[in-house]
C-alpha cells in the first residue's frame, strides 16, 4: 500500500511538472537560461534564490521539479525492484527511469541548441510519456488492481468497450502532439477567434500554422466524440462497476475543462496561466483515458503474464518467478 | 536488471557529455586582412535627410517590470516602438542597400559596445561591419541573457549574470536585421544591421540622417524600422554632392 500511495505521489509531482513546463513555454522563458546542466554557471542546486528573477523563475524552476522528479521515478524504480514481485510492473518502473532520463538530456539538449521544434515537440511528447508511466505504476500497484476489481465479480471482457477506450487514448495522446506542434511553432494564435475561425467554420485562407491549429481544433472535436462513446457505453453496459464510470465521468469533466481552457487561450491572448493550465489539463484528459482503457483490459494482464500462482497477501495472480523477499 | 540501470546512467553520462561542450562559444571570428580605404576623400560625397511619420503612434505604454525588483527600482520605463520628435521618427537605420559593386572596406577593430543598462538596451536600434568586434555589457545589477537571432549568421545566447561582465561577438555575414532578445526580461528587444561597409545610420533627434563619405555612385538606400518595415529609394550622387533625402512611413 505504501509503495502504491508513493507511485501516486510520483505521478502527482509528475503533473505538477508539466504544469511547471507549460508555464516555460507560455513564458517564452525557454532560453532564459542559457547554459544546461548548470545555471549561469552555477551548479543547478546552489544557484541563488534571489537570482531568480524574470524568465528565470520559470526556467530554473522547472528544472528544479524536473531534477526532483527524476529522483523520485529513481526512487520508484528501485523500490518497485526490491518489492514488486511482478516482472512486467517492474519493468514499467526501469522504462520510466529510463524515459525520465531521456526527457532530462533533450530539455537540455533543446536549450543549448536554442529550442528548435523537433526537439522541443519531442520534449513535450515524452513528458506525457512518462507521465502515462507514472499513473500506470500508480495504477497497477493499487489494491484494487492487485484485486482484479474482484467485489462485484470480474471485470467484464468487454471487447467493444476496450477498443473504443483504446482508440480514445490514442486519439488523446495525438491530440496532445499536434497541440505541442502547435505550440512550438507559434501557431497558438494563428486562428484568432474561437469558435469560428476567421469568422468561418472553414478557414478562407491557409499556411502550415493556420492548418496545424485548424487540426488541433478538429482533433478535440474528434476526442471528445470518442469520450461520449466510451463514457455512453460505460454508462450504458457497466453501471454497476465504479473502477469504470468513475473514470468514465471524469474524462467527460476534464474534456470539458480542457475544451473551455482551449477556448479561453485563445481569447485571452495565450494568457500563460490559461495556457499552462491547458497543457496539464491535458495530460490529466490522456492519463484517466488511460486508466480507463488500461481497466477495461484488466484481466488481460493476467493472460500475459503467463504462467503465476495465487499470492495470498495480495489475494490476486503473480509471478512465479521468485522475487528478493518474496522467493 | 542491473544491465538496464547501467545503460541508463551510460546513456545520462554520454548525453552529458555530448552535451557539455555546447555552450562554450567561439565567438571571436578570424582576423580582417587589411583593406585599402576606396574612398577618395577629394570626390567623396554625403547624403542626409529625415525619417517622417504620417498619422499618429500608439501610445508609449508603461512596461510592468515587476518580474525582477532590481528592474523595478529603475524607475517607470515606457515602450520604445515610436520615437517621435519635431515630427521625425527615431531609431530608423538607414543604410546604402545597392551600389557599391565590389568594393571593399576596411573593418573597424574599434568595438561598438551594446549596453544592458536600466534593464534595456542602449542603443537599441545600431549598426556594425562584418568582422567589427560587437562588445556586450552588463552594467545592471542583476542577470540578463543576450540572445541574438540572426537568420544568417550563427545564432547565439549568452548569460551575463554579474555587473560589469563582457561578451564579445563578431558577426561575419552582412545581415540586416539580427534581433537581440533577453529571455530573463521579455520587454527587452535590440537589433543590429550587420553590412560589408560603412555607411549607415540610424534616424536620431527629428528623424535626421546622415551618412557621410559616399563614393560619388547610384544607390540603393533603405530605411527600416522596427514596426513599420522598409522603404528603398534610389539616388545619385555627384563627386562633392551632399543629396537630401527624404522617407515617409505612414501608420
Amino acid at each position: 500500500m505504501r509503495l502504491h500511495l508513493y507511485a501516486v505521489l510520483v505521478a502527482l509531482s509528475t503533473a505538477v511538472l508539466i504544469f511547471a513546463g507549460g508555464l516555460v513555454t507560455s513564458t517564452g522563458s525557454g532560453l532564459s537560461v542559457p547554459d544546461w546542466p548548470t545555471t549561469y554557471g552555477w551548479f543547478m542546486f546552489t544557484f541563488p534564490l534571489d537570482k531568480m528573477v524574470g524568465g528565470i523563475r520559470f526556467e530554473h524552476a522547472h528544472r528544479l521539479i524536473a531534477s526532483t522528479v527524476g529522483f523520485l521515478i529513481l526512487i520508484l524504480a528501485v523500490w518497485l525492484r526490491l518489492a514488486e514481485p511482478r516482472q512486467w510492473v517492474r519493468r514499467l518502473g526501469y522504462i520510466a527511469l529510463g524515459a525520465v532520463v531521456t526527457q532530462g538530456i533533450l530539455g537540455g539538449i533543446t536549450v543549448l541548441w536554442f529550442l528548435p521544434d523537433p526537439i522541443s515537440i519531442a520534449h513535450a511528447s515524452l513528458a506525457q510519456l512518462v507521465f502515462c508511466l507514472t499513473i500506470a505504476i500508480a495504477l497497477t500497484t493499487s489494491p484494487g488492481w492487485k484485486r482484479a476489481y474482484a467485489g462485484r465479480g470480474p471485470v467484464p471482457d468487454d471487447r467493444i468497450l476496450q477498443q473504443i477506450a483504446t482508440a480514445t487514448t490514442v486519439l488523446v495522446y495525438v491530440q496532445i502532439l499536434v497541440g505541442a506542434t502547435m505550440r512550438h511553432t507559434d501557431a497558438g494564435l494563428a486562428i484568432p477567434d474561437f469558435p469560428l475561425a476567421f469568422g468561418h467554420l472553414i478557414p478562407p485562407s491557409w499556411d502550415p500554422k493556420i492548418a496545424v491549429h485548424f487540426a488541433h481544433r478538429v482533433g478535440a472535436l474528434v476526442v471528445a466524440i470518442f469520450a461520449i462513446a466510451t463514457t455512453g457505453h460505460v454508462f450504458y453496459h457497466h453501471r454497476s462497476r465504479p473502477e469504470l464510470w468513475r473514470p468514465s465521468a471524469l474524462l467527460l469533466v476534464l474534456i470539458t475543462l480542457q475544451i473551455t481552457l482551449g477556448a479561453l487561450t485563445v481569447l485571452s491572448h495565450k494568457h500563460y496561466i490559461i495556457n499552462s493550465l491547458h497543457v496539464v489539463t491535458g495530460a490529466s484528459v490522456l492519463a484517466t483515458s488511460l486508466v480507463l482503457t488500461l481497466r477495461t483490459r484488466r484481466g488481460s494482464f493476467d493472460r500475459l503474464t503467463g504462467s503465476r500462482e495465487q499470492d495470498e497477501s495480495y489475494g490476486m495472480h503473480r509471478d512465479v518467478r521468485p522475487v528478493r523477499g518474496h522467493a | 536488471m542491473n544491465t538496464y540501470l547501467r545503460l541508463c546512467v551510460a546513456f545520462l553520462l554520454l548525453g552529458s557529455i555530448a552535451c557539455g561542450g555546447g555552450n562554450t562559444e567561439k565567438s571571436a571570428a578570424p582576423p580582417a586582412t587589411a583593406v585599402a580605404d576606396p574612398v577618395n576623400p577629394d570626390t567623396a560625397g554625403a547624403l542626409k535627410g529625415s525619417i517622417k511619420l504620417e498619422g499618429t503612434p500608439p501610445a508609449a505604454q508603461t512596461i510592468n517590470r515587476r518580474s525582477d525588483p532590481y528592474c523595478e527600482q529603475q524607475g517607470e520605463a515606457k515602450t520604445q516602438n515610436f520615437i517621435v520628435s519635431n515630427g521625425g521618427l527615431e531609431n530608423v537605420f538607414v543604410y546604402v542597400k545597392d551600389g557599391l559593386g565590389d568594393m571593399k572596406f576596411p573593418v573597424p577593430t574599434t568595438a561598438v559596445v551594446l549596453d544592458q543598462k536600466g534593464c534595456s538596451y542602449a542603443p537599441r536600434v545600431f549598426g556594425i561591419q562584418a568582422g567589427q568586434p560587437l562588445e556586450i555589457l552588463n552594467s545592471d545589477e542583476t542577470l540578463h541573457n543576450i540572445h541574438a537571432l540572426p537568420m544568417n549568421n550563427r545564432e547565439f545566447n549568452r548569460g551575463q549574470a554579474l555587473k560589469g561582465l563582457k561578451h564579445t561577438h563578431v558577426f561575419t555575414t552582412a545581415e540586416v536585421m539580427v534581433p537581440f532578445k533577453c529571455d530573463v526580461h521579455n520587454w527587452m528587444n535590440a537589433w543590429v544591421g550587420v553590412l560589408n561597409h560603412p555607411f549607415y545610420t540610424v534616424s536620431g533627434s527629428g528623424g535626421t540622417f546622415d551618412i557621410e563619405r559616399l563614393p560619388p555612385g547610384t544607390y540603393s538606400i533603405e530605411a527600416w524600422h522596427e514596426k513599420l518595415g522598409t522603404q528603398t529609394q534610389m539616388v545619385t550622387i555627384g563627386p562633392k554632392e551632399t543629396k537630401e533625402l527624404s522617407f515617409t512611413f505612414k501608420l
